[in-house]
């Protein structure tokens, strides 16, 4: 079969430091300029491949519409927008979990608790599933503004060493989930190049079982 | 909601302009001519159903239905897929008819979808049911079917993932004895959710083989076809009978989907499992092109009849026109119909309409335009292959 260039999708910002150092231990040579250019876009000269990088949370978008083949996106951005894409490798790399925190000692004055955050799916999820009414107020960044302020009585988002939390003062009441980050590849994409990807997929896993602790 | 703009349509909805609508009518055609070569009779089913039996019957999820009250007061949902409806007819007006039935369609479905681009609520599809044959030669029969429709339309590298829900099922329930249990595995499958599958599996402390078994089948994906089912004939070793017996049924379509040079277009994957709850044997996906998703899927639905109280045997597939339409690329000058323009004035309008009815009977598209009512001569004469001018000013005695 003849060799396609395969696209793939690769998160700018906090991931895109330990996913790069994964795609060289898995054999891609990646140019030395690859962590630091301002390209969106990225050929390597030797293999047909091709990288975009984009918005960490426009990666699995990039990939459902199959404008990318595969990309390289965390958890918690996947089960936030819920696309239809094979989830194919846990790559073990920058690590995290989910939480609910807020002030210590807190006390709500309102009838229902006023959680922000920036995964509304997954807060809205979990308190469902615990039978809780709950007020969501979305937000797009710096979510540990909205206890200190009042804006909410509690706040769920990620955390990755706890250090954000700590400086403002806040406290971690609930863990919802781990996070890390996956291999995702578009369901058509998966079987027109099936060969391919298979062996990006292979090589993948290889380079991820130094990466996981706790498996066996 | 505020007061919608003129031009705006209902969330999800759009109209289909002339040019789309000719690709559109390209491939019905196309789809008709070839479905009746296969002995296929077409026929039609109201938008509208209850939604206590084809509502309920379709397993489409509640919050993607249409649903509403008629003027009696009934709950009403807009159809969401053919293949119930097409049931319930087997089962009720075509109770008497011999089977096996072969039945088609091209029709509108109806599906509430979330707010973005390429997920339209409303959109067409072609499709076949084979009705009351539950031999695998009926599986390779609409499987053929449905690859000849999709090379015919001009899709390029046809492609067709075949799975087993039947098998998966029994293969699941084998293993852990629990049907909940079963339901949790096949939805991860479902969701194409392989990490969540290892570490569902991981959390059920079951035996180290069943849990070995289970890991290796979601991994299985990632073989060829050779392969797989080698890895199946492993797999079945030491499992209950109904194991065996779906090991069998898919060993036979394999030879027979063999028999008629498919084989090397299909890519087996015992690991499919597309979101219709009703399928209860195999299972297909149509690729091609360059389009994200699946134009086409299918599966063998035993069950579905009995709920309409005439048990019986089927399996069918439908085909997206929409995604079809955008996963083909025609070139642009094979795409537009050719039509040619006859302009005329009052002294020559009975020769033009003489020469237009020629053309017409001849085949050719042919716009008859007095002079008088063209706005801008220019840009209309742009849009045709060739402009037939009937302008001479001299009395032709008519």
């Amino acid at each position: 079969m003849n060799q396609s260039v395969i696209t793939i999708a690769m998160p700018k910002g906090r991931i895109f430091g330990d996913a790069c150092k994964l795609l060289r231990n898995a054999g891609f040579r990646l140019p030395d300029t690859f962590e630091t250019t301002r390209k969106l876009i990225l050929d390597l000269e030797s293999e047909p491949f091709r990288f975009i990088l984009a918005k960490p949370v426009d990666v699995p978008t990039y990939v459902e519409y199959g404008a990318a083949d595969l990309g390289i996106s965390g958890k918690d951005v996947l089960l936030e927008s819920g696309r239809d894409v094979y989830e194919m490798v846990d790559l073990g790399i920058s690590k995290c979990h989910m939480a609910v925190a807020g002030l210590p000692g807190h006390q709500s004055r309102n009838p229902f608790l006023k959680i922000a955050t920036k995964y509304p799916k997954i807060a809205s999820d979990f308190y469902r599933r615990r039978g809780e009414q709950v007020d969501l107020i979305a937000l797009n960044g710096s979510i540990e503004l909205a206890p200190i302020v009042g804006l909410a009585d509690a706040i769920v988002d990620i955390v990755s060493s706890g250090q954000t939390l700590k400086e403002n003062g806040l406290v971690e009441y609930d863990r919802l989930l781990d996070i890390s980050s996956r291999l995702i590849v578009n369901p058509v994409s998966y079987r027109l190049k099936k060969t391919q990807i298979d062996q990006i997929v292979e090589k993948m896993i290889r380079a991820t079982e130094g990466t996981k602790i706790g498996m066996d | 909601m505020s007061q919608p703009y003129m031009f705006e349509k209902p969330l999800g909805l759009r109209d289909t302009l002339p040019r789309a609508q000719q690709e559109i009518s390209r491939l019905e055609l196309i789809f008709q001519r070839e479905l009746q070569r296969w002995g296929y009779d077409f026929i039609k089913t109201p938008a509208l159903e209850y939604a206590e039996t084809i509502g309920r019957a379709s397993a489409i999820a509640d919050n993607r239905l249409f649903k509403f009250l008629d003027a009696e007061g009934h709950p009403v949902v807009l159809r969401p897929d053919m293949t119930t409806p097409i049931a319930r007819i087997a089962a009720s007006s075509l109770r008497n008819a011999p089977l096996p039935l072969r039945l088609s369609y091209t029709a509108d479905l109806y599906r509430s979808q979330r707010k973005e681009g390429g997920h339209p609520s409303e959109f067409e599809q072609t499709g076949a049911e084979l009705i009351g044959d539950a031999t695998p030669y009926a599986d390779v029969e609409v499987i053929s079917l449905m690859m000849s429709l999709l090379e015919k339309s001009g899709l390029a590298s046809v492609r067709l993932a075949v799975g087993h829900v039947g098998f998966v099922n029994a293969f699941f329930y084998d293993l852990v004895k629990d049907k909940e249990i079963v339901k949790q595995l096949r939805n991860l499958l479902y969701n194409k959710n392989d990490v969540g599958f290892h570490e569902y599996v991981a959390s059920l402390n079951l035996p180290i083989d069943a849990a070995k078994r289970l890991n290796a089948f979601v991994d299985s994906r990632r073989m060829n076809n050779e392969e797989t089912l080698a890895y199946i004939e492993t797999l079945v070793s030491g499992s209950a009978t109904p194991v065996h017996s779906y090991y069998r049924n898919i060993l036979k379509l394999i030879h027979l989907l063999k028999l008629d040079h498919l084989e090397s277009q299909i890519d087996l994957d015992i690991t499919l499992v597309p979101h219709l709850s009703y399928y209860t044997g195999f299972v297909f996906q149509g690729f091609g092109g360059n389009l994200g998703f699946p134009v086409a899927s299918g599966g063998r639905y035993d069950d579905l009849l009995a709920k309409f109280n005439r048990p019986c045997p089927a399996t069918g597939f439908g085909i997206r026109l929409d995604r079809l339409m955008s996963a083909i690329k025609i070139p642009d000058d094979k795409r537009s119909k050719r039509k040619s323009a006859v302009i005329y004035n009052r002294e020559n309008a009975g020769i033009a309409m003489r020469f237009a009815a020629e053309e017409r009977e001849k085949g050719h598209a042919v716009v008859l335009q007095h002079a008088d009512g063209i706005d801008n001569p220019d840009t209309f004469e742009q849009q045709f292959e060739s402009v037939n001018y009937f302008l001479d000013r001299t009395e032709t005695g008519e």
